[in-house]
C-alpha cells in the first residue's frame, strides 16, 4: 500500500472555465493534462493525502493586502477569488494540522500581482500567496513568514508587497531579468530602507539545469532559511523552468522540481506559472507532490527527457556560483547596509513607473516611508494610472508604533480629496480597511 | 411477474411482484456454505403453483463475490501492468503473480514507448508455471490507448482462460484502481461463473427459459452474458438493493436520506430526485480501492444489537455486536433492551433488559428508565450526526470549474425513509430531536428483494475525441472513429448517446426505457503558439439507477399498500 511519509493536503482548481483570453498561455486547457495525470496516478487515492475543495476568499482577505484601483470587484473575477480561496483552504488545513504540508495546484497564478493594482500584470491580478499568508497572521500566530519563488519569472508582485516587511524573508530564484519579463530581480533589490536584506534575488542564467538549480538551494537559500528561522516556509511553485517550457530559456526538469522540493521542505507550495501543459506540468506537479508527501519520485520522468542533453555549461555553473557568494555576503552584512540605506533620514522616498502588460496600463507612484526605529515604518504610495485615477494609499504596517499609526491615519485624513479620485487606508494593526472617494 | 431475490448475510429474502404488487414474499436462512442451495430452496417456495410462462425475468444479488474476496476465497490470478513514468507500479501490486513490464502511453493517448513481446512472453511462462488460467492486463492511459492492451490479450490468450483487459472496465482516468478492478473480475470470475450457471440451469429444469439479471453496486442490473466479463460489479451489491427497494416508498422527489437499520450497522444513503447519489469513483473493499460503480454510502458501527457500555459517565454505543438484546436471550445491553424498557418494544423479555441496565443505570447514577431513554437518544444523535457526515462528504466533493463551484447542487434532504427492525421506534426519536421528517418503508423486511425486482439496467460510456490527433475513442466500447476539426461536443454527446443505447440493451435493458442522461460534457480549446490546433473534448453518458418503467405501477402499488 502505498502511503504518504509527510501527511499532504491538495486543492485542485484547474478552473475548467476560465481563461484571459481563447488563446492565452492561462486558459482553460493549462491544467487539464496535469489533471489526467494526477486522476490516473491515482494520487488523491494514496493514504495521507487529502484533497480539499477551495473556498472562496473575502473582499476584506483582498484588502488586507491590495489597494485595488477604484474597488476590489472592478480588478478581480470569481476566479481569482477561488484561486486564492484555494491557496487559504490549503494553509488552513496546515495551520490546523490537519496535514503536514500542502499544495494549491491553482490558477490564476499571483506573483506579480503589487500591492496597488490598477489591473492585471503578467497573468495576475491579485497575490494570492499574500493574501493567504496576511490570512495567517489574522487567524494564527504566525510572524516569520519565508517565500522561496522558484518561478522562472521574477517574483515583483511578492516581492512590492513585501518590500518593506522585515519579517517575511522573499527568495526569488528566476531566470536573469536582462532576458525575461518582468525585467527585473537583481541582486541588489535587497528591500526598502526599514526591510534591507530580507528581499533576495537570485537572477539565474539562460540554460540553467537542475544542478544550478539545486546548487542555488543547496548553498544559498537552506543557509539563509536556517538564519532566518522562518514560522513558516511558503514556495511560489511556478514550473516554468522547464527545459519544454514556451516562453522561457531554462533548463529544468520534473526530477530537479522535485528533488527542490524535497530539499526545500515546504510547508505550503502555491502553483504559479508554467505553459508547457502537454510536455511539463502533468510530470512536474506529480512529482512536486511526491516530494512533498514524501514518497518515491524517482521514475518521474517526462518524455524527452535526457539529462547529459540538458547539462549547463561551466560558464552557467561558474556564473551561479558568484552570485550565490554575492548573496550570501548581502545576507552577512544587512545590517550595516541597511544602516547605509537609511542614512540617517527620517523618510525615504522614490518614484517608480509599472507597467502592467496584461491590461497595458502604466502607473506612476510616489512612495513617503517614514523610517521608524520602534517599527517598519508606515508609508503611502501616491499612485496615478492611465485613464486619470489618482490614488493615495497609506499602509500601517502590523507592528506599528504608536507615531506611525497616527501619521497614517493623519496622512489619509488630510489627503486632498481634489487630487485624488480615491484615498484608502490599510491598518494591519487592527486589520481596518478604510476608503474615501 | 418478475422474481426479486436477495441473498443476505442472515435471510435470503425472495419476492414475487405481480401487476398488482407483492404476490408472495418469504425469507429462508442464508447457509453462506451452500448459497446455491439457499437460492434454490428460495426459489421453490416461491414459484410453487405458479405457471413458468407467467414469470417473465429474475433478478438476483448475492453476496458470493463479496463473501470470496473478504474470505480471499479467490482463484490464482496473474496480472501483466505496464506503467510507463510515474508511480512505481509495484506500489499497486494485487496478488502475487503480478508483473511489471515496459511500455508506455502519454495523458494524450500516444505510445511513449512500445511494449516489449519478450518480456510480455517471460510473464506468461511464469502464470502458465503456476498453473494459472486467469489473466488481467492493465496498461496506464489505456482509457486513452487501448493498443497495448489489446496488442498483449493477442499475444497471451490462447494459454489462458479468460483475459481481463483494463480499459474495458471503465472510462474513468485511475491506474492503480483500474488495476485493483481487473484483478477482482479476474479472481471472482472462476466462482461467480460456476454459481450463475448452475442458476441458470436450475431455472431451466424448472421450465423457466428467461432472463437471469443480476444486480450491481450502483442499484442497477445487468445480464447474465455481461456479468462474465465484469463479475466484480455483483460486490456489495446488498446495500445497493435495499436502497433500491425503498425508492419505490419513496416520498416524492425531494432529496432524502435512506437508512438501513440493522442489528450490527445502520447503513446510510441519498436519494435525489429518485436516484440514489452515486460515489463519484466507485467501491472501497477491504484492501481494494476499485472503478466498480457504487451508491455513495456511508456504513456505521451502530445498530440495534450494538453493546452498550459506560465509561466516565459516558454512553458508548457500539462498535461490536456481539448477540443479540439481552431482551432475547443476548450476553450485553444493546439499544433494543432499552427500547423494551420503554415500553416500546412489547414481545421480548422487559425483565432481562433491566437485568442487563443495571450497571448502565449505576455508571450514569440515574435510575433505569432514565438510563433507557439517555441510551436510546444517544443512539439516535449518533445515527444522525453520521448522516451529516455523508451529506458532507457528498456536498464537499471537490469540482474543477468555478460554474460548479457557485452553482454546484448541494443535497439538503429533510426528510428521511428508513428501513430495518426498529425503524418505526426510531422514526418517532428522529422526528422529535431533528427537523427531518421521518417515513418507514412498509415492507422493509424484504425490501433488498424488491428493489433488486424493480431495477434497470445500469450502464455508462465515455467517450474521448481528440481533434488534433483526428480520432474519437471510447476504448471500453472497443469504439473509435477519424474525426475531422469539426466534431463538436453535441457530436460527441451524441456518438456517445448511441453507443450507451448499444451497450444498455446488449447489457439487459429493453430500448423502450432507456433514459439517459450526459453526466460529463467538457470541451477545451487546444492550443500551439497562440493558434487553436484542435479540440479536446470528454464526454461521459449513462444510464442512472432507477426503477423500470413497466411496473411504475406496481411502485405505486407498493407505496400505497
Amino acid at each position: 500500500m502505498l502511503k504518504a511519509r509527510h501527511t499532504t493536503g491538495l486543492v485542485f482548481f484547474p478552473a475548467f472555465d476560465w481563461a484571459i483570453s481563447p488563446t492565452h498561455p492561462e486558459r482553460e486547457e493549462r491544467l487539464l493534462y496535469t489533471q489526467d495525470q494526477v486522476f490516473e496516478e491515482g494520487i488523491l487515492d494514496i493514504e495521507g493525502i487529502q484533497e480539499y475543495k477551495p473556498e472562496l476568499i473575502t473582499t476584506q482577505d483582498v484588502q488586507r493586502v491590495h489597494f485595488c484601483v477604484p474597488n476590489v470587484a472592478d480588478v478581480t473575477t470569481e476566479s481569482h477569488f477561488i484561486s486564492a480561496g484555494g491557496a487559504k483552504t490549503i494553509a488552513k488545513a496546515v495551520m490546523d494540522k490537519r496535514v503536514e504540508r500542502g499544495f494549491a495546484l491553482v490558477r490564476p497564478p499571483g506573483h506579480h500581482a503589487m500591492r496597488v493594482v490598477h489591473g492585471a500584470r503578467g497573468f495576475c491580478n491579485i497575490n494570492i500567496e499574500a493574501i493567504m499568508i496576511e490570512y495567517l497572521r489574522k487567524a494564527y500566530p504566525i510572524g516569520r513568514v519565508a517565500i522561496v519563488d522558484t518561478d522562472c519569472h521574477h517574483g515583483d508582485g511578492t516581492q512590492d508587497i513585501y518590500w518593506h516587511d522585515p519579517d517575511t524573508l522573499f527568495i526569488s530564484l528566476h531566470q536573469d531579468g536582462r532576458t525575461l519579463y518582468p525585467g527585473s530581480g537583481f541582486p541588489n533589490e535587497m528591500g526598502g530602507p526599514t526591510a534591507t536584506g530580507t528581499t533576495i534575488n537570485y537572477p539565474l542564467p539562460p540554460e540553467t539545469s537542475a544542478e544550478g538549480f539545486l546548487y542555488a538551494i543547496r548553498n544559498v537559500v537552506l543557509p539563509i532559511l536556517e538564519d532566518f528561522k522562518p514560522d513558516i516556509i511558503i514556495n511560489s511553485a511556478g514550473q516554468d523552468n522547464h527545459f519544454s517550457d514556451p516562453i522561457t530559456n531554462m533548463n529544468f526538469s520534473a526530477q530537479g522540481y522535485a528533488e527542490l522540493t524535497r530539499l526545500l521542505k515546504p510547508d505550503i507550495a502555491v502553483l504559479e506559472g508554467g505553459y508547457s501543459i502537454e510536455g511539463a506540468l502533468p510530470y512536474v506537479n506529480l512529482g512536486i507532490i511526491l516530494a512533498m508527501a514524501g514518497i518515491d519520485y524517482s521514475r518521474v520522468t517526462e518524455p524527452g527527457y535526457d539529462p547529459e542533453r540538458l547539462r549547463q555549461t561551466p560558464a552557467v555553473t561558474r556564473s551561479i556560483q558568484r552570485t550565490g557568494e554575492q548573496l550570501l555576503s548581502n545576507w552577512q552584512r544587512r545590517e550595516s547596509i541597511m544602516a547605509l540605506v537609511q542614512n540617517g533620514q527620517p523618510f525615504s522616498e522614490r518614484t517608480r513607473s509599472i507597467y502592467y502588460d496584461t491590461d497595458n496600463i502604466t502607473e506612476k507612484q510616489f512612495e513617503t516611508l517614514r523610517i521608524c526605529s520602534e517599527c517598519s515604518g508606515v508609508y503611502k504610495i501616491d499612485s496615478s494610472a492611465d485613464g486619470g485615477r489618482r490614488i493615495l494609499a497609506v499602509h500601517v504596517p502590523r507592528s506599528a508604533c504608536r507615531k506611525c499609526r497616527s501619521l497614517g491615519y493623519e496622512w489619509f485624513d488630510t489627503a486632498d480629496k481634489r487630487k485624488h479620485t480615491g484615498v484608502y487606508l490599510q491598518d494591519r494593526c487592527d486589520d481596518t480597511y478604510l476608503q474615501r472617494s | 411477474m418478475i422474481i426479486g431475490l436477495d441473498v443476505g448475510g442472515t435471510y435470503t429474502d425472495v419476492v414475487l411482484l405481480g401487476d398488482d404488487g407483492i404476490v408472495r414474499a418469504n425469507k429462508v436462512r442464508t447457509d453462506s456454505k451452500a448459497l446455491f442451495r439457499t437460492v434454490q430452496s428460495g426459489l421453490d417456495t416461491i414459484i410453487e403453483g405458479i405457471p413458468p410462462d407467467q414469470i417473465r425475468r429474475i433478478v438476483l444479488s448475492t453476496t458470493l463475490t463479496t463473501n470470496a474476496i473478504a474470505q480471499s476465497k479467490v482463484s490464482d490470478v496473474g496480472m501483466i501492468v505496464s506503467a510507463g513514468p510515474g508511480v512505481d507500479p509495484e506500489f499497486y501490486r494485487t496478488n502475487p503473480h503480478y508483473e511489471a513490464i515496459s511500455g508506455s502511453i502519454d495523458h494524450r493517448g500516444r505510445e511513449i514507448e512500445a511494449v516489449n513481446a519478450a518480456e510480455v512472453e517471460e510473464a506468461v511462462r511464469k502464470f502458465i508455471e503456476k498453473g494459472i488460467r486467469y489473466v488481467g492486463v492493465v496498461g496506464k492511459f489505456s482509457t486513452r490507448n487501448p493498443q497495448h492492451e489489446l496488442l498483449i490479450n493477442e499475444q497471451i490468450r490462447s494459454h489462458f482462460e479468460k483475459v481481463f483487459l483494463g480499459h474495458q472496465i471503465s472510462g474513468t482516468l485511475n491506474f492503480p484502481r483500474r488495476i485493483a478492478t481487473t484483478y477482482l473480475n479476474a479472481a471472482v470470475y472462476p466462482i461467480h461463473k460456476q454459481f450463475f450457471e448452475a442458476v441458470q440451469q436450475s431455472l431451466e429444469q424448472k421450465g423457466l427459459k428467461i432472463p437471469i439479471h443480476i444486480m450491481k453496486a450502483d442499484g442497477g442490473t445487468m445480464n447474465f452474458a455481461s456479468s462474465m466479463d465484469f463479475p466484480a460489479q455483483t460486490i456489495l451489491s446488498g446495500p445497493a438493493a435495499s436502497v433500491m427497494g425503498s425508492l419505490a416508498f419513496a416520498f416524492d422527489d425531494e432529496d432524502s436520506l435512506v437508512m438501513d437499520i440493522g442489528g450490527t450497522t445502520t447503513d446510510m444513503a441519498v436519494l435525489v430526485n429518485y436516484v440514489p447519489v452515486l460515489n463519484p469513483l466507485g467501491i472501497c473493499l477491504g484492501p481494494y480501492k476499485t472503478l466498480i460503480r457504487s451508491i455513495e454510502s456511508h456504513s456505521i458501527p451502530v445498530g440495534g444489537d450494538s453493546k452498550i457500555s459506560i465509561q466516565d459517565g459516558v454512553i458508548h454505543v457500539g462498535p461490536e455486536r456481539i448477540g443479540p438484546a439481552m431482551a432475547y436471550g443476548g450476553p450485553a445491553p444493546t439499544p433494543t433492551d432499552a427500547l423494551c424498557i420503554m415500553g416500546q418494544i412489547k414481545n421480548g423479555d422487559r425483565n432481562k433488559a433491566i437485568q442487563g441496565f443495571q450497571d448502565i443505570a449505576r455508571g450514569l447514577n440515574c435510575s433505569v428508565s432514565d438510563a433507557a431513554v439517555r441510551v436510546f437518544d444517544q443512539t439516535c444523535r449518533m445515527i444522525l450526526t453520521e448522516a451529516r457526515v455523508l451529506l458532507n462528504r457528498i456536498n464537499q466533493k471537490p469540482v474543477y470549474t468555478i460554474h460548479e463551484l457557485q452553482e454546484g447542487y448541494q443535497v439538503a434532504p429533510r426528510k428521511i425513509l428508513i428501513l430495518g427492525g426498529p425503524a418505526p421506534y426510531f422514526a418517532r426519536h428522529f422526528e422529535e430531536i431533528s427537523d427531518f421528517r421521518v417515513g418507514v418503508v412498509p415492507r422493509w423486511d424484504v425490501a433488498n428483494a424488491i428493489g433488486a425486482a424493480l431495477a434497470r439496467t445500469t450502464c455508462e460510456v465515455s467517450l474521448f475525441a481528440d481533434t488534433q490527433q483526428g480520432i474519437a475513442t471510447s476504448p471500453e466500447e472497443l469504439f473509435s472513429m477519424a474525426v475531422n476539426r469539426d466534431f463538436s461536443s453535441d457530436d460527441a454527446v451524441q456518438t456517445a448517446s448511441d453507443l450507451l443505447r448499444q451497450k444498455a440493451v446488449r447489457q439487459g435493458a429493453s430500448p423502450e426505457e432507456l433514459i439517459m442522461e450526459v453526466i460529463e460534457n467538457q470541451q477545451f480549446n487546444m492550443v500551439k503558439g497562440f493558434y487553436t490546433t484542435g479540440r479536446n473534448i470528454r464526454v461521459k453518458v449513462q444510464i442512472k439507477p432507477g426503477l423500470i418503467n413497466e411496473y411504475d405501477a406496481i411502485a405505486g402499488i407498493l407505496s400505497t399498500e
